[in-house]
């Protein structure tokens, strides 16, 4: 199952619209409860990461029953260090965000935490594309 | 003790269909979707129900309603016991002690009368203790509203491990009553103790608990029920026994942010109503609210008093109980060498039930949903329940589940009723026109 989803840039509240509904459909279709919340969570951190830096994106998702996988995409200022990003705590994130609760640093280990796979390929000017596995075990369902 | 399959799926709500006109008012609010209208009668999907009693609130026409047990019943006992839930004391207007309330019950038909709110005491203080020594996972959730947890173990998987795993103040104070009976030489098959209840989903609780084997209690009264007659009996008290033993934390539990005021602790978040309710959930399967100790959900609007076995407006309950506990003290129950805090913990830990997953395995789900998904796509988008479904989503899901034709959806019917109409205006302009002909036939028979 494919899903497409315009994460869009200028609106925050609406930031979490296209991990929820991943989220939603993922609960309907009988994944165990932890993938559900690794995949949920990994998804909302990309989404969250476009709306606050890159202004907006586009998410691609797709359901299988062993994997979930997921193509987040945008043209942003792409990221000038990885190593520096994937660091728990560092930011980038304007102040207006961070009143917000956001822009603490976690995005990315979070990512990588949740994941069982997550590439990262980024230019600066150009954007980023994040692409994240989670596994389901279909064995345990 | 165990369940049949019809038992197993046992809820308090009910429907009259003879009052039933098959309105959209239920369906629309129903948080599981359990709701559907067909033949012109709501049907209860009763798997999802949740027992929330959002139905019965919202029906113009009463035809939803809430099994409960009534007087009658005490009959069957010879040793009557009352557990009156905090609510019942905002019910009276200006009853400035609890023990006339409480000796009431007892004019009643009563033997004897233990306070819920002194087991929701104890409960305090064993979630406070749990909360001390770090062995619950965080943030916990209450469960005291029955309603609340069987919403999170349909709806909320992820979350089933944060609920607080012991009794309700129900249970625990039928499990005292009982046992202070039975120490008073009361036999055992005497004794019949009886929840005074503002709750339907108590009434499934009762009969179908999912934590714990088997209730200890065996009827469940509408406090709207015995109402009446209660107030007759209080109002012929002339002194007051001195029954109540229980404090401003035990009478707190009857209204929204109670519970969580008895862990004295500032950490927490308290929401009532079902779709506020629902709103927390949802941040809190995000992770979002890692940071809080506790949190208190009620389905009901107000908490407890605000209930559908409830007499009073639930807000005007919620006043009156304020002003009742305010020269109380703190509390007077607590965990002791008489209750252990091993004693509260549930017997079976909350499980997931997949009901409203699609399908039992994941190929087969994304089938179906890959199916709904085309038919979802015709569909208008307005949500408007005329075909009996509470979404469009809904509808597509029931006819590819065979449980409903596309023509169900009246948009698709009438695009599809001009489809016809249009070609058949067509038709007409290809039949040659014989009326002439006829005519003159028919004027020839003449």
């Amino acid at each position: 199952m494919k899903l497409h989803y315009e994460v869009p840039g200028d609106d925050f509240t609406r930031a979490g619209d296209a991990s929820g509904d991943v989220k939603r459909r993922l609960k309907r279709l009988g994944f165990p409860p932890d993938v559900i919340r690794r995949a949920a969570i990994a998804i909302y951190e990309g989404e969250i990461n476009m709306v606050i830096h890159a202004g907006g994106g586009t998410a691609d998702i797709e359901i299988m029953p062993d994997r979930i996988t997921a193509v987040l995409s945008d043209n942003g200022p792409g990221i000038p260090d990885v190593e520096k990003a994937m660091q728990e705590g560092w930011s980038t994130a304007p102040d207006n965000i961070r009143a917000l609760g956001f822009g603490a640093g976690m995005g990315l280990p979070n990512i990588r935490k949740y994941s069982d796979s997550l590439n990262i390929d980024t230019a600066v000017g150009k954007g980023t594309t994040l692409t994240i596995t989670v596994l389901a075990n279909p064995a345990q369902q | 003790m165990g369940v049949n399959s019809t038992e197993r799926f046992y809820h308090s709500v009910t429907l009259d269909k003879g009052l039933c006109v098959g309105c959209t008012n239920c369906i629309k609010r129903c948080p599981t979707q359990a709701i559907r209208v067909r033949d012109g009668k709501a049907q209860i999907i009763t798997e999802r129900c949740i027992d929330c009693g959002e139905c019965i609130r919202v029906c113009p026409h009463h035809a939803k309603k809430a099994e409960h047990d009534t007087l009658g019943m005490l009959d069957r006992f010879k040793y009557k016991i009352a557990l009156p839930a905090p609510s019942l004391y905002g019910q009276f207007n200006r009853l400035d002690d609890i023990d006339y309330a409480l000796t009431g019950l007892k004019a009643l038909g009563f033997d004897d009368v233990f306070e819920v709110s002194r087991a929701a005491e104890i409960i305090s203080d064993a979630t406070r203790q749990l909360l001390a020594d770090g062995k619950l996972k965080k943030p916990v959730i209450s469960s005291a509203c029955p309603a609340v947890v069987r919403l999170i173990r349909v709806r909320f998987p992820d979350l089933c491990g944060n609920v607080l795993p012991l009794l309700s103040p129900m249970e625990l104070a039928a499990t005292l009553a009982r046992e202070q009976a039975i120490k008073n030489g009361v036999p055992a098959g005497d004794i019949g103790v009886f929840f005074i209840s503002p709750c339907a989903a108590k009434v499934t609780d009762v009969r179908v608990p999912i934590s714990i084997e088997r209730s200890n209690v065996d009827g469940v009264l509408s406090i709207s029920d015995i109402y009446p007659k209660l107030l007759g009996c209080m109002n012929k008290i002339r002194e007051a026994e001195p029954i109540s033993c229980s404090g401003i934390i035990g009478v707190g539990w009857s209204s929204i942010g109670g519970e969580a005021a008895g862990l004295l602790s500032e950490n927490y978040l308290a929401a009532d109503g079902i779709e506020n309710v629902i709103k927390v959930l949802e941040e809190l399967e995000h992770e979002s609210l890692q940071e809080l100790d506790f949190i208190e959900l009620n389905a009901c609007a107000g908490g407890c008093v605000g209930g559908i076995f409830a007499a009073e407006n639930g807000y005007v309950a919620r006043a009156r109980i304020k002003r009742l506990r305010k020269y109380l003290p703190v509390s007077c129950n607590r965990l002791g060498d008489s209750v252990g805090i091993k004693s509260l913990f549930w017997t079976e830990p909350l499980e997931f039930a997949p009901v409203m997953t699609l399908a039992e395995k994941v190929e087969d789900a994304m089938r179906i949903m890959d199916e709904i998904e085309k038919i979802a796509a015709k569909l208008p988008k307005l949500d408007c329940g005329s075909c009996g479904a509470p979404t469009c989503r809904a509808l597509a899901e029931d006819i590819v589940r065979g449980l409903a034709r596309e023509t169900d959806c009246i948009f698709l019917m009438r695009r599809e009723i001009q489809q016809i109409s249009s070609k058949l205006e067509k038709l007409k302009g290809f039949i040659p026109d014989y009326s002439d002909t006829l005519d003159s036939e028919r004027g020839k028979q003449e």
